[in-house]
Order: C-alpha cells, then sequence, then structure tokens
C-alpha cells in the first residue's frame, strides 16, 4: 500500500506514464476501425487517477477482466471500451457483479465517483474509447419529445418496452427498466452498448436525436397515471391476470359468504 | 311450508317412479338419498331483537351504498378531470377517476351486501331437496313421439313422392356451390410480388438510416452497433403507390460485429467489413423484430420467440420459425455510401401457399 500511495505524488516518470497513455490512446483509436464512437475526451485525467484506478482495478476488478484488462473466462476484455463504459457499469452498480449471473442488474453503485472516475481514466487508458459523455450532449432541456418518443419507438422500444419499462430477452436476459436511468446513463449506454444492447454511436443516432430520446424518457419517468393503477405500463396483460385474479377471488369470497350458513 | 320441506324428496320420488321409495339411504336405482340435517334455527328466527338488529345493519349497508353513489357524483363535479393526486400503491392519478372509481365501487359492493345480508338473515331459513330427474322420458310418451314422427313423414309425401324427394336432395347437394366459386375468387392473385422487393430493382441500392434519414456509409457503424433501415427511394415508392407494401417487405437491420466472428453467411463475402444486413420481417408470421443482442448475435422476435443467429446466416437456433432470416449482400458504391447488391436470396416473411 505504501508504495502506491506513495504514486500519488508528483514523481518523475508520471509525466512518462502520462506521454505513454497519450500514444497508446493515439494508436489504438487509429486502430478502432469505428473512428466516430472514439471519442477520447480524456480531460483532466490526471497520471495520479490511473494509478488509482489501476489499484482499485487490481483489487476489485482483475479476477473476471484479467490483470491489464485483457479478459478472462468471466468477464469480457475491457481494452478499448472506454471511460463511458466504466462510468455507466460502475456508476449504475451493474460492476462489480454480486455474483456470476446471466446480466449484471441495477444495484446500488459500490465506489464513489471519484474512484469511478479513477477506474474509468484507468480503463481508457488500456485502450481509447467513447469517453464520458459531457453534460451539454446529454442536455435535453431544448430537445423535442415528440421526435424523441418517435425515434424511441424505431430503436429503443422493441428491448425496453413502449413505456421504458424493460422486457425479456432470450435465455434469461432482459431489456432493464430504463425509469431510474440518469440522462448521462441513457447517453453512455447508447454510445457504449453495454451487456447484450446493440450500439447507438453518434453516427447512427446524432447527438440531437439522443437529446431528444433522453427527452422521451424523462418525459416517461415523470409522467402521471391518471386512468389509475399502471400495473408497470406492460399492458393488457398484467391487467387481464390482475382482474382476473382479483375479481374472481371477490367471486369466490362472496360465493363462500353466501353459502356459509347463517346461525 | 317448512315442515312439508323438511321431509326427503316426495314430490321428487312420486313424479319418477309414481310408487314408493326407500328413503334408508338409496332408491331403486342406486342412487343416494342424503339424509337433511336436522333444521336449526337462526338466531334471527328465535330472537326478534337479534331480527331488528339485522334489520337495521342491512338498512345501515343500504345507506352506505346510496351514499357512496352520491358521493360519486359529488366527486365528478368537484374533481377537474386534470387534477392529479398521489396515492399509496397506486401512483399519482386523476382524482377525479379515483373517486369516481372507488365510490362507485363500493356503493355497488354495500348495495350487494345488504341484499345478501338481507337474505341470510331475514327472508326465511329452511332446508329442502330437488331430486333430478331422469334424462329419459317414460315408454308412453317415448312411443307417442315416434308416433307423431312416423305419421309426419307419411303426411308429407317423402316416402310416397320419389319425384320430390330425388330434386329436393340434389338441389341441396348444390348449397355449397357458390361458397366453392366464392372461395376461389378472393382477390387478383399476388403473382411474384411475395418474392420481389425493391432491393432488387437496381444493381445497387443505397441505404437510408430509418430514423436520422441520412444514407448510412460503412464508418458510421460501430461494432456491436444496429440501424434499422430501409432502401433509398421508398418514400417516392409509397407516395406513388399510397400503400406501405414496400416498406413492409423491404426494411431492414443492419449490424456489425467483427468479421471473425461471422460464423457461415447465405453468399460468400455478403458482408461487408462486418456489417450484415438482414431483413426485419420474421419468417414465422412477419413480425417486424429488432431486439439485437450484439454480445451473442441474437435476434428475438417478440411475438412468438422465434430466435436467429445472425453470426450464422440468420439461423433458426429457437422458436417457431422454419426459415433463415433473408440477408442482403452489402457493398460499397463510388461515393463510399455502403450499399445492397442486388435483393434478398429468398421471399421476406413468413412462408406463403404459393412458395410451397
Amino acid at each position: 500500500m505504501a508504495n502506491i500511495s506513495g504514486s500519488r505524488r508528483r514523481r518523475p516518470y508520471a509525466s512518462a506514464l502520462l506521454l505513454l497513455t497519450a500514444l497508446t490512446t493515439t494508436g489504438a483509436a487509429y486502430a478502432v476501425t469505428t473512428s466516430a464512437i472514439a471519442n477520447p475526451r480524456t480531460s483532466e485525467v490526471t497520471a495520479a487517477q490511473i494509478q488509482e484506478g489501476k489499484r482499485l482495478f487490481t483489487e476489485g476488478c482483475s479476477s473476471c477482466h484479467g490483470l491489464a484488462g485483457q479478459g478472462g473466462s468471466s468477464g469480457p476484455s475491457l481494452i478499448g471500451v472506454g471511460a463511458a463504459a466504466v462510468d455507466f457499469q460502475v456508476g449504475t452498480g451493474r460492476m462489480p457483479m454480486a455474483q456470476a449471473q446471466v446480466q449484471a442488474m441495477r444495484k446500488d453503485p459500490v465506489y464513489t465517483q471519484a474512484e469511478i472516475d479513477a477506474l474509468a481514466a484507468y480503463v481508457s487508458s488500456l485502450g481509447a474509447g467513447p469517453g464520458v459523455p459531457d453534460p451539454s450532449q446529454y442536455d435535453f432541456s431544448n430537445a423535442n419529445v415528440a421526435r424523441g418518443g418517435e425515434i424511441y419507438r424505431l430503436n429503443c422500444s422493441q428491448c425496453h418496452n413502449y413505456a421504458g419499462k424493460g422486457g425479456a430477452l432470450s435465455d434469461g436476459k432482459y431489456a432493464p427498466t430504463l425509469m431510474k436511468a440518469t440522462p448521462k446513463q441513457i447517453y453512455e449506454a447508447m454510445i457504449t452498448g453495454p451487456q447484450g444492447m446493440p450500439v447507438f454511436s453518434d453516427a447512427q443516432i446524432p447527438a440531437k436525436d439522443k437529446q431528444d430520446i433522453i427527452a422521451y424518457i424523462d418525459y416517461l419517468q415523470n409522467a402521471p397515471d391518471p386512468g389509475g393503477a399502471a400495473l408497470g405500463r406492460f399492458g393488457p396483460v398484467t391487467e387481464t391476470v390482475f382482474l382476473f385474479t382479483a375479481a374472481i377471488g371477490a367471486v369466490i369470497a362472496v360465493t363462500i359468504w353466501i353459502g356459509a350458513k347463517s346461525r | 311450508m317448512s315442515e312439508q320441506s323438511n321431509l326427503p324428496a316426495t314430490h321428487g320420488a312420486h313424479d319418477n317412479h309414481g310408487g314408493e321409495v326407500d328413503y334408508a339411504t338409496r332408491d331403486e336405482r342406486g342412487r343416494y338419498i342424503l339424509p337433511l340435517e336436522e333444521h336449526t334455527p337462526r338466531i334471527t328466527d328465535i330472537d326478534p331483537r337479534a331480527a331488528k338488529r339485522a334489520e337495521r345493519q342491512v338498512a345501515w349497508l343500504f345507506t352506505l351504498g346510496g351514499a357512496c353513489l352520491a358521493g360519486g357524483v359529488a366527486a365528478y363535479v368537484a374533481f377537474d378531470s386534470r387534477e392529479l393526486i398521489s396515492v399509496p400503491t397506486i401512483g399519482r392519478v386523476s382524482a377525479s377517476n379515483f373517486w369516481l372509481g372507488t365510490l362507485i365501487g363500493l356503493g355497488s359492493f354495500f348495495i350487494g351486501a345488504a341484499a345478501i345480508h338481507w337474505a341470510r338473515r331475514l327472508m326465511p331459513g329452511e332446508e329442502a331437496v330437488d331430486h333430478r330427474h331422469p334424462l329419459r322420458g317414460d315408454e308412453q310418451s317415448r312411443a307417442s313421439a315416434i308416433e307423431q314422427f312416423k305419421r309426419g313423414a307419411a303426411e308429407s309425401g317423402f316416402l310416397s313422392r320419389p319425384l320430390v324427394r330425388r330434386t329436393m336432395l340434389g338441389a341441396m347437394a348444390l348449397f355449397p356451390l357458390p361458397l366453392v366459386v366464392l372461395l376461389g375468387d378472393l382477390g387478383p392473385s399476388p403473382k411474384e410480388k411475395l418474392r420481389h422487393t425493391m432491393w432488387g430493382d437496381k444493381r445497387m441500392t443505397r441505404i437510408v438510416n430509418q430514423g436520422s434519414g441520412e444514407l448510412v456509409r460503412p464508418e458510421d457503424m460501430a461494432v456491436g452497433g444496429l440501424i434499422n433501415a430501409i432502401p433509398e427511394g421508398l418514400e417516392r415508392i409509397q407516395e406513388e403507390t399510397g400503400t406501405q407494401n414496400e416498406r413492409a417487405k423491404s426494411s431492414i437491420i443492419l449490424v456489425r460485429m467483427n468479421p471473425s466472428e461471422i460464423k457461415a453467411q447465405q453468399g460468400e463475402g455478403w458482408d461487408y467489413e462486418g456489417i450484415l444486413a438482414y431483413s426485419k420481417i420474421c419468417t414465422h408470421v412477419g413480425c417486424p423484430i429488432s431486439l439485437y443482442q450484439q454480445r451473442t448475435h441474437a435476434l428475438l422476435c417478440p411475438c412468438h420467440q422465434s430466435t436467429f443467429d445472425l453470426s450464422d446466416a440468420g439461423r433458426v437456433v429457437f422458436g417457431p420459425a422454419a426459415r433463415h432470416m433473408p440477408q442482403l449482400r452489402l457493398g460499397v458504391d463510388a461515393e463510399g455510401y455502403l450499399v445492397a447488391l442486388g435483393d434478398f436470396a429468398e421471399p421476406v416473411g413468413p412462408s406463403f401457399w404459393e412458395r410451397g
């Protein structure tokens, strides 16, 4: 531990490491054929952050993802996934996984935002990938909700449901509900394609359209249910199951009451 | 009345058999005769105060029901339909809807409960047995029915006038004929329409991103990416024909994977640097599908869970679909846009009669 905390101070090799990082980043960016998603926005990344990230990575992530992030039998390679993927996966608590399961589920994050930033800095130092989006990228204050709904229904609703409530996929996997997703996380998910989700890079869905989508999801998250209990907004199936169970149950209860012998 | 009813099955027994029945445990046809429990009077039958109390309870239930219904009307008047309230476990709902539903529901419940309570406590309480009658009629009525039928047949002349009988049977035999003719003419034959899409109209067709309306270039697509796409010029065809038929046939999804991950395709080198184009129309019953999981390359149809492996020539890996997802051959034109080089090798969408 001592040598690691020591490295937080400025050391001669820090600048060399930074130079190396910059070179790797540039090289990897070139190697990634999909230039559009490579957004190596590595602002304010310090060597100390990368060091701290490496320490956290070695402790918490390397058992699955390999000591150098190269991946292993139980975790994919993280080279080139980018800072946005780390910020999304760790920031939504999906990583580290609590246990081996088909799909990592959302839970309370294990790391603080500073630690997540350090991890992201370290992972993006392994190979360039989409960077954490800038607040201006997911600012939806001027977005068009109606158009967002259109793009959402075309690209997102097939898995995440028309009302953003998620849905089942194959082999026990599922598209999660979007009700807790923040604008930043929605943006990150689109550009990184976490788990089974396809990538929707800025060239596939322009940033402006992404903001419209975020505005639509925000609308869904805050929309009231004037008609009454939404029952998860899944539609006629849950409504029928609920009504059938409740109504038949009530009918049985009343029938027993009618049939019971009066004293 | 109540004393008579306490005797088991008197009229039933006489109706059926016109004689005495053994009241022990079974009748002569082996059916159990269940002994009635001894009648125990209810407290409301004995105690006039209890009866009075029950009467008041019933009256209260009716009053409550009426009050709830009146409250429902009041809620309808009082609340604006856009006014929202937060109800625990239900969420933010319209106040008007909530109170209308709750009060009308409770109102009908109380009225029903009052009626049941009234019947159980205050209306006559007595036990009675009703036997089921056998389904078979007695010999006399059976004989009479047969006799009537025979007489009717003779009077109609059905047997004695063969000319009438035979022409009638002939006419009835032709009855299904108009149906057969009509069924054979359910609109014009689709001919070759189901076999071709507009991807085959030109040697090269550019591909449009359906969301943004932009032409797709290969570098737009990330590995793991998905684009819902249509052929260039589709909008024009839709305007000309006034239908969405062409869209229904030519909608595709583009996915990109590492070329090394592609196990098989429907034609040699039909991908473009790992970009694959497949029909969006499920080959089972034609649902549009794009539930694509980039990690497993599985394309899942939400209608009946047919699953296709896009890294393996669109093969069916699960579910009721019988045919591969049809693939398009991709290339790039002189200006660097992604293009489809020809039509699908097989008809898109579900199987149809003429296809065999």
